[in-house]
């Protein structure tokens, strides 16, 4: 394996850990307003807020993670994507600003009012929205070379409709991934009404979200013939991730076992994941830049994945004691201690 | 939009990012720290205004500490947004400390999640401080990785640039730069300090309010007396900060000092005004500057006439320099007399004067910072990377900037004014005196 592949397979994965926690905490902002929306709010605000509160920073830092490291292995790519993406990443950075800091005035600061809750909700459907247009902008065909630089076509990127299929399948994934976590989760409370509603929602959201997956990999073929077949090749990867997919649908549906349920949605997102990573190889920019002409220098690689693993000796026992403290306490998940500052 | 705007605006929203942000990211730096003394002391001395204090200074530093966060993002972000031809460059070369501040950030997140939510659950209270650990540690190293990143921009070292390609690259040397040490130092101890000075004017202005409860009093002797310790330690990193630029940044310290020609004996200039080239009203210390510059009172001074004209910073960083020297200096004096006074039970320190004082400390200290952090990025004009890259070659192409000062210009206005609205409201609805008599009641049982 060459220092290349590491190092985008490490970003690849924070991405994915990033892709999880983020729909999570998106979607859970959605239904918590959508049941105030509808009068139901009693059934599921306990559940959210309980899940959030301890997490929502950690959800942002997977995020600087991945920016700061893809600059760092790949220092070109600060060029190619800073200079294109200066609109769509300010929008997404804005708007998860507001979020983030609203969610700790709301949540830390006593400041109660419908109109944050909706605000909550809302951020959460345009911040996938926003940063999805970056997958979209990799698969090619939206950026001009010109003598003064590099510039974004908005308008050829606004009309495509790869652009609208890959939006919808960011909202439809954000929303099928957070109601699946959250069943388990308040079904983990022993909270009847909001696990039935939740598993609801996980079974309405099931199936936009494998519709919109499969629309893309067919908007691909006329957009970037080379990625659609290096796409096709992987079939077998998409294919244990479909059978993952059924697996859980299967699991919500029969009532049982939530837990393993999010398990196999976890690994059916990651296999897709991948799947769709691997055949973006070598491209970080269709086609101006691959992996390897815009690696960084090897003392500097070598240098970040020392710090890579020592940084995850670190976290790893600290995520777990996060995870233990809060959503496996089950005197916390059922909402019998709080003990906030 | 000409490149040349793209430049200005480039340079105006970074500017405006940074400022808003320094306030947040000082605080976030240095109350965990603050936090940890009191409750600390509130064990040891087992003192539940101590605890209650670190309580209430938690919950205040969560609001503040999301808004650190989300325009850290930000800024992250904005370096490759605004400046994509330098971070090409640098990302080289000193992507590694940046790359472990989203780990010491991603530590401190993460204990600071749990700290939050586990006051309360362990019977040892020892246990829970335990937590608080790497809450401070991390923000502090989080401060520290992306203030090395600062000092290689001004001393940039650990690679060799050869027909325009970078060879020979060793990030840890980069890392390690002369402008490290001080540059380190100096923002964790001026963190430190303003923070202390931020909480003690909080204390203070509740005493001018009316409440005259001991809590308010213990509070602000023991922020005085860390806002002294911390304030003399700024100072001697400063002094040591004046020799770094003389070695390695002359231009700079000639700039700051308004020193024109080298010279040997060379005396301060404070404050004053420039006319037609000559400092006029400024208040000369005889022989201070080569002190400053060398800690010998007959060392030779590198003027700004050994510089290109397009090489040197502008001038005014001279009252920027002048005005956080001051303010530290004052700081220093203002809390030497309170803890001297309380020592010797002077009275004049509990009047109402010397109380506004205090309060008034709080802002100046962040004023303090604001100054330094423009002097330390003005003063390195025209570059970005000292002698390697110039700013006007580092920005983005992009025509769009003038919009985007506007987009953030209005998310800094909206996180200002909730912060504000927020932990102010927190704080006098839940006064004091209506906490401990509350918890006091719950001890008992009869409420909960």
């Amino acid at each position: 394996m060459t220092l290349e592949i590491v190092g985008i397979s490490v970003l690849w994965f924070f991405l994915f850990g990033y892709v999880i926690v983020a729909s999570i905490d998106f979607g859970a902002g959605f239904f918590n307003a959508y049941s105030l929306f509808r009068g139901k709010q009693h059934i599921l605000t306990g559940i959210i807020q309980r899940y959030l509160s301890p997490v929502w920073e950690v959800t942002n830092v997977f995020l600087v993670f991945f920016f700061v490291g893809i600059v760092g292995f790949f220092p070109k790519t600060a060029y190619y994507y800073g200079t294109i993406l200066l609109v769509p990443a300010s929008i997404g950075v804005v708007l998860l600003a507001i979020r983030g800091a609203y969610y700790a005035f709301t949540t830390y600061g006593g400041l109660k009012h419908k109109r944050y809750t909706y605000l909550y909700g809302l951020t959460g459907l345009f911040i996938p929205a926003s940063l999805s247009i970056v997958l979209t902008i990799s698969e090619g065909g939206f950026v001009e070379e010109t003598a003064s630089g590099i510039e974004l076509d908005y308008w050829a990127l606004f009309t495509s409709p790869l652009t609208w299929s890959i939006v919808v399948l960011s909202l439809t994934a954000v929303l099928y991934i957070s109601a699946v976590f959250l069943t388990w989760y308040a079904n983990k409370a022993q909270d009847e009404p909001a696990t039935e509603l939740l598993r609801k929602y996980a079974l309405i959201w099931s199936v936009p979200a494998i519709i919109t997956a499969t629309g893309i990999i067919v908007e691909l073929r006329g957009h970037n013939p080379e990625h659609y077949s290096r796409l096709v090749d992987l079939w077998w990867m998409f294919a244990i991730s479909f059978i993952l997919f059924v697996g859980t649908v299967y699991l919500i549906g029969k009532r049982k076992a939530y837990g393993v349920a999010f398990g196999l949605l976890t690994g059916q997102f990651f296999i897709a994941f991948f799947a769709y990573g691997i055949s973006h190889y070598p491209y970080l920019l269709y086609p101006f830049l691959s992996i390897y002409d815009g690696f960084t220098n090897e003392a500097m690689a070598i240098a970040l994945i020392i710090a890579f693993i020592a940084g995850l000796g670190l976290l790893l026992p600290s995520l777990y004691l996060l995870l233990r403290l809060f959503l496996f306490n089950k005197d916390y998940v059922q909402g019998k201690r709080n003990d906030h500052a | 939009m000409g490149n040349e705007e793209s430049v200005f605006f480039s340079r105006v929203l970074t500017e405006l990012t940074l400022s808003f942000h320094i306030i947040y990211a000082t605080i976030g730096v240095g109350i965990p720290l603050m936090i940890m003394i009191a409750q600390w002391l509130g064990i040891k001395k087992q003192d539940e205004h101590y605890i209650l204090l670190a309580r209430r200074w938690t919950r205040g530093f969560v609001i503040t500490v999301a808004v650190g966060v989300v325009t850290g993002t930000a800024i992250g972000l904005q370096l490759s947004l605004l400046w994509p031809n330098f971070m090409e460059l640098a990302g080289n070369v000193i992507a590694l400390p940046l790359f472990m501040e989203t780990f010491a950030f991603f530590f401190e997140a993460i204990f600071l999640g749990i700290y939050l939510y586990t006051w309360d659950r362990f019977e040892n209270q020892k246990k829970h401080l335990l937590l608080l650990i790497p809450v401070a540690v991390g923000a502090s190293f989080s401060a520290v990785f992306i203030t090395i990143v600062n000092a290689f921009m001004n001393a940039p070292q650990g690679f060799d640039l050869v027909n325009g390609q970078l060879v020979n690259i060793n990030p840890v040397l980069a890392m390690f730069n002369p402008a490290m040490p001080t540059k380190v130092a100096h923002v964790l101890a001026t963190a430190y300090m303003t923070s202390a000075f931020v909480l003690a004017s909080i204390g203070a202005f509740r005493l001018l309010k009316g409440s005259d409860h001991i809590y308010h009093k213990k509070a602000l002797f023991l922020t005085m007396k860390i806002g002294l310790i911390f304030s003399i330690a700024a100072a001697v990193i400063g002094d040591f900060s004046g020799k770094y630029l003389a070695e390695y940044q002359p231009e700079k310290l000639a700039a700051a000092e308004w020193h024109f020609e080298t010279s040997e004996g060379a005396p301060l200039m404070l404050y004053g005004v420039l006319d037609d080239g000559e400092v006029k009203y400024a208040l000369e210390i005889p022989y201070a500057l080569s002190i400053l510059a060398h800690s010998d009172p007959n060392a030779e001074v590198i003027g700004l006439n050994e510089f290109p004209e397009d090489e040197i910073p502008p001038l005014y960083i001279h009252y920027l320099f002048d005005g956080m020297v001051t303010i530290g200096m004052w700081m220093m004096a203002l809390s030497l007399v309170y803890v001297v006074g309380v020592w010797m039970k002077w009275s004049f320190i509990r009047t109402k004067w010397y109380r506004w004082l205090i309060v008034f400390g709080g802002p100046l200290s962040m004023l303090a910072i604001e100054l330094g952090w423009w002097f330390a990025e003005v003063g390195r004009q025209p570059w970005i990377l000292r002698g390697i890259m110039k700013v006007e070659d580092a920005a983005t192409t992009s025509g769009q900037v003038d919009l985007m000062l506007l987009l953030f210009a209005g998310l800094y206005l909206i996180l200002a004014i909730g912060s504000t609205v927020v932990l102010t409201r927190m704080f006098r609805k839940n006064t004091v005196e209506q906490e401990l008599a509350d918890r006091e009641l719950e001890k008992e049982g009869e409420f909960r």
